[in-house]
């Protein structure tokens, strides 16, 4: 299990939560078991394609994921995932 | 990564007076600033863009910390809705624009500044020739095609830019200098469609939030000029007011990235109203609206419709909207089930903005039933039906 730190941002797509857990034992894996969990979030993470949005990053532990094999990237028992979206303040 | 060498060059640099060395004391007793520090911040010319929840703390600490020159670009009037957080600003000052009661505000703080206003919108048109003139450039914008703007005309002109950005009770903060380390489109190499995150005009944001992250990068410029210390190129802050948590993450450069990489595709400035999905090319079926005197004309006429309010509890207490039937967007296509495709549904928001999304998310999930979106919202029903509600 690893936990999966969710924006303010996305929080509204996990009813409200900061923080779940998701199965796995890549990045991808525990983010799509967070999707699984919270459905309405899948959108707002991956394209119709399957990739990771651009304005998206994930982290595991400080290292972004691009660094370490991206969707591939192994996450061990404990490790922390972290949402980044962009965000950008008051106008849409 | 740190960076230990000024930004500001030895032969910008003038003596302090006696008046200065009077004023800058605590500055000068810092061996880390000290007379020489102190002499590099008056030199400095630091470009504020934006002088709303985070322009105003920069501004207000820049110039009490002897800034020599600051400039201000904001093109907005003060709102009302401001003052809960752009400290800068006054009551006495609503209506008024942003960058003379900003203007008036440092003056009175530290008359020594100059003060330079831009009273514009940063745009492809302008912005290089604006920022050419300056050594760094503290981003408090508000939008992300000026965020990328502001960014790549910084990569262009080799500047440091000093980044802030808020969203109800998260701040992220980094100096993207792309001689040192990572840019924005590092990052980000685009941006959300628009609407896809509540602005915090829909979402809301914690008054003293810009206050905490603009303060942050008042304190990286200072770094900037006077040279040590350890600044936040290549690292990412992340601060959540609520939890009162500071998380930092690395940042890289990305040797791919379009403007900073090894292979630079962007060699000017684009049009980032069109790279920020503002102006789709592809033209998107339109969402059909309902004006929020034809609702009323409906309802009375006893015309049987569907009005789903697509707030949270905390927001439909601050409106309540009479009969309508409260599904949060965030739960709208698990909850598909409810509705009653024979019948009209009218979707309602604060402006009329999120609401789309709630159709959209419909649409997408095969729904065949009439859509409408209540036009400007409940502010319009508000205000043009029911004068009794508040607007907010």
């Amino acid at each position: 299990m690893a936990k999966v730190l969710i924006p303010t941002a996305l929080r509204a797509f996990t009813d409200g939560s900061s923080e779940v857990e998701g199965a796995g034992k890549t990045a991808g894996e525990v983010i799509t078991a967070v999707t699984e969990s919270y459905p309405e979030i899948q959108k707002h993470l991956f394209d119709e394609e399957g990739k990771l949005r651009s304005y998206v990053n994930v982290f595991i532990g400080d290292e972004n994921i691009r660094n370490l094999g991206g969707l591939d990237a192994p996450v061990h028992e404990g490790d922390v995932v972290t949402l980044v979206p962009a965000i950008a303040g008051g106008r849409p | 990564m740190s960076l230990t060498e000024s930004i500001i060059p030895d032969d910008r640099v003038d003596k302090l007076t006696n008046e200065e060395i009077s004023r800058y004391s605590r500055h000068l007793l810092l061996p880390q600033i000290g007379l020489d520090g102190q002499e590099k911040l008056k030199a400095a010319k630091v470009l504020i863009v934006g002088t709303g929840g985070l322009g105003a703390p920069l501004a207000l600490y820049l110039a009490a910390a002897g800034v020599g020159t600051l400039g201000i670009v904001d093109f907005d009037v003060v709102e009302e809705s401001n003052l809960q957080r752009q400290i800068i600003h006054s009551t006495r000052d609503i209506d008024r624009p942003k960058v003379a009661s900003a203007a008036d505000r440092i003056k009175s703080l530290n008359p020594e500044v100059k003060v330079i206003t831009h009273n514009t919108r940063l745009t492809s048109e302008n912005a290089l020739e604006i920022i050419e003139d300056y050594d760094i450039v503290a981003d408090g914008t508000d939008n992300y095609q000026t965020r990328y703007l502001v960014n790549d005309a910084c990569v262009l002109l080799g500047k440091p830019n000093v980044y802030g950005s808020i969203f109800q009770f998260e701040g992220q903060a980094s100096v993207f200098y792309a001689k040192e380390g990572p840019c924005y489109r590092c990052l980000y190499p685009s941006p959300p469609p628009p609407g896809l995150v509540p602005s915090c005009s829909e979402g809301g944001v914690l008054g003293v939030l810009p206050g905490i992250v603009g303060t942050i990068q008042a304190n990286e410029v200072i770094k900037l000029i006077v040279g040590g210390g350890n600044s936040l190129i290549g690292r990412l802050l992340l601060f959540d007011a609520w939890e009162m948590k500071f998380r930092e993450l690395k940042l890289d450069k990305d040797p791919g990235c379009p403007i900073c990489g090894k292979k630079p595709t962007i060699h000017e400035l684009i049009d980032y109203e069109q790279f920020c999905g503002l102006k789709p090319d592809h033209e998107e079926e339109p969402v059909e609206t309902i004006e929020a005197k034809e609702l009323k004309q409906r309802l009375d006429a006893g015309d049987k419709i569907q009005i789903i309010d697509i707030r949270e509890p905390h927001e439909r207490a601050i409106s309540p909207f009479a009969g309508a039937k409260p599904i949060p967007l965030g739960q709208m296509t698990r909850r598909i089930g409810e509705f009653d495709d024979t019948e009209d549904a009218v979707f309602l928001c604060k402006v009329g903005q999120r609401s789309v999304f709630a159709i959209r998310a419909l649409q997408e999930a095969g729904y065949k039933g009439k859509l409408l979106n209540l036009k400007d919202g409940v502010n319009a029903w508000a205000r043009d039906v029911d004068n009794s509600l508040p607007q907010y």
